[in-house]
């Protein structure tokens, strides 16, 4: 067998493909993050929180009313998305114009409520969620077992990230959100409404990462504090990528997943600081990231 | 209405006002100096020595964030290194004095925050925050797998020993009237930075930063002692706060903890002296109060609950608000 | 020896009470302290749950002992050190508390033990696993009642290397806890005669194992050990399912497994699973009337904690009845003579070193097809007796007991 570094060929495939997957979903939740942040200045502490729901509404909405995984795949987004509008409406808007900082705070805060109370419904030994009957087994890579719903998480990550990423930076309604944020004034004179564009990017935002709840659902297991540790994760991702910056984001999920994946296999002890210590250090290089722009 | 007024009499109302106001605030220092002495007969001492700890750790935190404007997510770290430092050599140096495991518990503090000062204070706003933030979890993770810290488990019976080898720490007025004695010395420390030309500069950078730079200031240099002396100031508040409980735990190293100092500073009011200090007492007592009663549930929304409010209706805290409502109707 | 060391203790025993010294109940009030992580990790298989069961012991028991009122108080001890050893202070040295209950997290619990025999009061250990708390920690004012680390790391392993699983992987938790779960299966899987080909040391916590799960495929041991808790468990199953580490012919072994986390992991996907367990609801009349009961004041079964709290409490209200004391030594003492044959155990004793011995049970998860509902989920393969499942005192390293 090919080693290397005293691990097996196959091994190493194995993990660079699993790291992959992983990093789909940092991608998918990082893109969300990068989104509010660079369109709305907005540092959304509550963005771990919002995938917890995701992944929370799913199960609730099959044991409450059997919503099947393909219908709670739109519909927990969505709710959870219209969620997300509300916090913008009531409380994020009224600190608008304010430093960072309190946002960073107020959706701290926020996060802590969300959590909290729903600890106090459901526990934390983790809700059950059915793998759907569709995505039951794999297919053996020869150097790994590649469960079909993971090959489905890539699939669908990229197809958002890459949407989404075409969306703002590409196309007309994208131009009018970059400026819209940018400067709200003149586009207000345009007669466009930005304080609900404000709202629903925000609702996008949001979604973007209960959608990655939605796919974690049948993964992991689900409990209210689940978002608690990867939103940190998260974070650094942006930050490695460039805050703001939403194709820095994608690409940076993406690698961290596997930076991350081949610490586990070659010095797992590692593993949950890697992605900090490779922050710190992509900082130390370029101030603003690997994609930031200004300064 | 318009008479012309002699611009000499201004001056002297305004000095007036000011050694009134002088009066009052020594006036006030002196009822609450003598209300932390007589509390341990009406209190319960260890309960005060919890408060009087995180009140430390969130005055050395609002020198940095409320003086110098720079958000640090990461001072959850420094009150972990003070405390297992402090823990490890009290548990394993029999003998010791408890006063050398303190101060070496604040050296390990200091020594770790020049590190993070030095590899983020170029970084701005909330790259600042987020590379602090980054640095803490290394630490923490550190803390996790570290050998000498019980990891999961924590440090536990770590002795209070003897202060300078005579007065035994065992007994709870003793060991309240040392902490109170640091408590009071570093406030006053605080106080003295904040007012003397180096705190004006800190102040100065705060508001703006290019300013600062033009003006010929070495901007980076007053900010990596801020920081310094920040993270000293809250390893000492570790360190007591192992010698008082006789452990240290993850808890303290956990960014949660970085959160919580925010949320005490922000709540008592940010840059204002004696804000961090009624933020914590307001914190420490809110989460003991609701972990007895029937809401004991409810704690962490509750916190979250406050935390939202504080940053919508009351971002200038308690001694903030007072004080805009002092200027607006008594000026 | 240990008959002479029972014999001795309960001799002491007789003559502490006979001298009548402390044969009174202070205050007139036996005031209970439960403190268990009410809202973290370890709130469904202790918690709030846990003071009901509490609650339930007191109210059986008539509401008053001799005469005098017990009264129970309850916090929260957030899973921190720190918030529980203020509690437990202030419970201690300004409430009046005599006996301290639940004490869930290891953690929690070393704290607690320090200040109680600081204060000379009784602690009853129901939840904490470390088996430090009856060895190298043990003190005169703390019982260890449900379980240990050693326990647990003794009858599965044991039982699946004897079936022909030789060859072992161990999945640990990177921490003191995981460290030593690690170092009780490689002993117990030696000296049974099996190997263990590998161990990787996961994150504390970890959400995602696919990585790990790999490694484990890969190293082709019979058999993947799960030394870890809590969530790093539940997630290390469900991810091992999902690639299909059963059907490719190795075996899982949970080593500190509670039936709240096989009923979140529901018996589709913990199927097969095997654990010891210290208690179970479906094992007799007895359990199953005291379950319903609890079942009908809860909402679930009961794992095998609130068991311990509710019989723990039993015993020591007992305790004080037949001693007239709330005397933490007296009742400790009177404990240790007594055998406990209750809803929780058979032929249960109190060694001196706090030890709570008694059968502990190895199960298999029931498959979906065996399981008629939701919480009828585990089949008992065999009854590990008590002398088997405990560190024997010979090798103990409890300054209490004389080697």
């Amino acid at each position: 067998m090919t080693m290397i570094f005293g691990v097996p060929l196959a091994v190493l495939s194995g993990q660079l493909l699993i790291g992959i997957i992983n990093g789909a979903f940092y991608a998918l939740l990082s893109l969300g993050l990068a989104v509010i942040f660079g369109l709305l200045k907005i540092i959304n502490f509550a963005h771990g929180a919002m995938y917890m729901l995701g992944a929370l509404v799913t199960v609730v909405l099959f044991d409450l009313m059997g919503v099947n995984y393909w219908v709670a795949l739109f519909l927990a987004p969505l709710l959870v998305g219209a969620f997300g509008v509300l916090i913008e409406y009531f409380l994020l808007r009224r600190i608008a114009g304010q430093d960072h900082i309190y946002s960073l705070l107020l959706t701290f805060g926020v996060a802590l409520i969300i959590q909290g109370v729903l600890t106090n419904i459901y526990g934390v030994s983790g809700l059950r969620y059915a793998m759907p009957d569709m995505f039951k087994g794999g297919i053996n890579l020869g150097f790994m077992f590649l469960p079909y719903y993971r090959a489905w998480v890539i699939v669908v990550a990229m197809l958002v990230c890459f949407g989404t990423w075409f969306i703002i930076e590409k196309t007309k309604l994208g131009s009018y959100l970059r400026a819209g944020t940018e400067d709200s004034q003149l586009m207000q004179g345009f007669g466009i409404n930005v304080p609900l564009l404000v709202s629903l990017t925000y609702g996008f935002g949001v979604m973007l990462s209960a959608l990655a709840g939605v796919l974690a659902a049948p993964i992991y297991s689900v409990t209210p504090v689940m978002g608690s540790n990867i939103l940190i994760v998260v974070f650094a991702v942006v930050v490695i990528g460039g805050m703001g910056s939403i194709g820095g984001a994608i690409i940076t999920g993406i690698l961290m997943g596997v930076v991350e994946g081949l610490t586990k296999t070659f010095y797992p002890p590692a593993s949950s600081a890697v992605i900090f210590l490779v922050m710190v250090m992509v900082l130390m290089i370029r101030p603003t990231g690997l994609f930031g722009k200004e300064a | 209405m318009n008479q012309p007024v002699n611009p000499a009499d201004i001056h002297k109302v305004i000095i007036e006002q000011q050694k009134a106001r002088n009066r009052k605030k020594m006036m006030v220092n002196g009822v609450l100096f003598l209300l932390l002495l007589a509390a341990p007969f009406m209190m319960y001492p260890v309960f005060l020595m919890k408060i009087l700890c995180f009140a430390l750790f969130a005055v050395a935190f609002n020198l940095l964030f409320g003086f110098a404007g720079l958000l640090s997510f990461g001072h959850a770290a420094f009150l972990a290194a003070g405390g297992y430092t402090t823990g490890y050599l009290l548990s394993n140096f029999a003998g010791l004095s408890t006063e050398l495991g303190i101060l070496a518990g604040t050296a390990t503090a200091t020594v770790l925050g020049l590190a993070f000062a030095l590899l983020s204070i170029r970084r701005q706003g909330i790259y600042f925050a987020m590379v602090t933030l980054a640095l803490a979890q290394l630490v923490f993770f550190f803390f996790v797998q570290a050998e000498f810290t019980g990891g999961e488990d924590g440090m536990h019976g770590i002795p209070r020993g003897h202060l300078l080898g005579l007065i035994n720490l065992e007994d709870n007025l003793n060991m309240y009237y040392f902490v109170l004695a640091v408590f009071i010395g570093c406030y006053l420390l605080v106080q003295r930075i904040v007012s003397s030309p180096y705190g004006q500069v800190l102040k100065a950078i705060k508001q703006n930063e290019p300013r600062a730079v033009s003006l010929g200031y070495n901007v980076d240099r007053y900010k990596v002692l801020a920081f310094v002396i920040s993270s000293a100031l809250a390893g000492l508040a570790g360190s007591m706060k192992s010698v008082v409980f006789q452990l240290a735990s993850l808890n303290d190293a956990h960014w949660h903890m970085s959160g919580e100092v925010i949320l005490m500073t922000l709540l008592g009011g940010m840059g204002t002296l004696l804000g961090p200090v009624i933020g914590a007492t307001f914190v420490v007592n809110v989460e003991y109060q609701l972990s007895q009663g029937p809401l004991r549930d409810w704690v962490d929304p509750i916190l979250g609950g406050i935390f939202v409010l504080t940053v919508l209706a009351f971002r200038s805290g308690v001694v903030g608000e007072i004080q805009k409502l002092v200027d607006r109707n008594f000026k | 020896m240990t008959m002479m060391k029972k014999l001795l203790a309960s001799a002491v025993a007789s003559a502490l009470m006979a001298s009548g010294a402390q044969a009174a109940i202070s205050d007139n009030t036996v005031k209970i302290g439960y403190l268990a992580d009410m809202s973290g990790t370890y709130r469904d298989l202790a918690g709030p749950n846990g003071l009901k069961a509490m609650e339930m012991a007191v109210a059986d028991f008539g509401g008053k002992v001799n005469g005098a009122k017990i009264e129970i108080v309850s916090a929260d001890d957030r899973n921190s050190a720190d918030v529980a050893s203020s509690t437990v202070r202030r419970w201690l040295e300004n409430d009046g508390v005599d006996m301290v209950g639940g004490l869930v997290a290891s953690s929690v619990t070393l704290a607690a033990v320090g200040l109680l025999e600081q204060n000379d009061k009784l602690g009853l250990v129901s939840g904490a696993a470390a088996a430090s708390i009856s060895n190298e920690s043990c003190s005169p004012n703390h019982i260890h009642y449900v379980y240990d680390t050693y326990a647990f790391s003794v009858g599965t392993p044991t039982a699946m290397v004897k079936e022909g699983n030789k060859r072992w992987f161990i999945l640990t938790a990177d921490y003191a806890f995981g460290h030593a779960l690690e170092a009780d299966v490689t002993r117990v899987v030696e000296a049974n005669g099996g190997e263990v080909v590998g161990s990787i040391r996961h994150p504390f916590p970890t959400s995602d194992f696919s990585s790990f799960i790999l490694q484990a495929q890969a190293s082709g041991a019979d058999v993947i050990a799960m030394a870890n808790a809590g969530s790093d468990t539940t997630n290390a199953i469900t991810t091992a399912a999902e690639f299909g580490v059963t059907q490719a012919g190795q075996a899982i072994a949970g080593l500190v497994v509670f039936l709240s986390d096989i009923h979140a992991l529901g018996a589709e996907v913990a199927q097969g699973l095997q654990l010891t367990t210290g208690w179970y609801w479906d094992m007799n009349d007895e359990t199953r009337e005291w379950s319903d009961r609890f079942m009908e004041k809860t909402g679930t079964k009961p794992t095998m904690i609130h068991a311990g709290v509710y019989s723990s409490t039993m015993q020591y209200l007992k305790a004080i009845e037949a001693t007239g004391s709330d005397d933490a030594q007296t009742v400790r003492q009177h404990m240790i003579k007594t055998p406990i044959n209750d809803m929780f155990a058979s032929n249960g004793y109190i060694r001196e070193d706090g030890r709570m011995v008694h059968d502990m049970y190895l199960t298999r998860v029931k498959t979906p097809a065996e399981s008629t509902n939701e919480w009828d989920l585990y089949e008992i393969v065999r009854t590990i007796p008590g002398e088997e499942a405990f560190r024997p005192l010979s090798e103990s390293k409890c300054r209490l007991v004389k080697n």
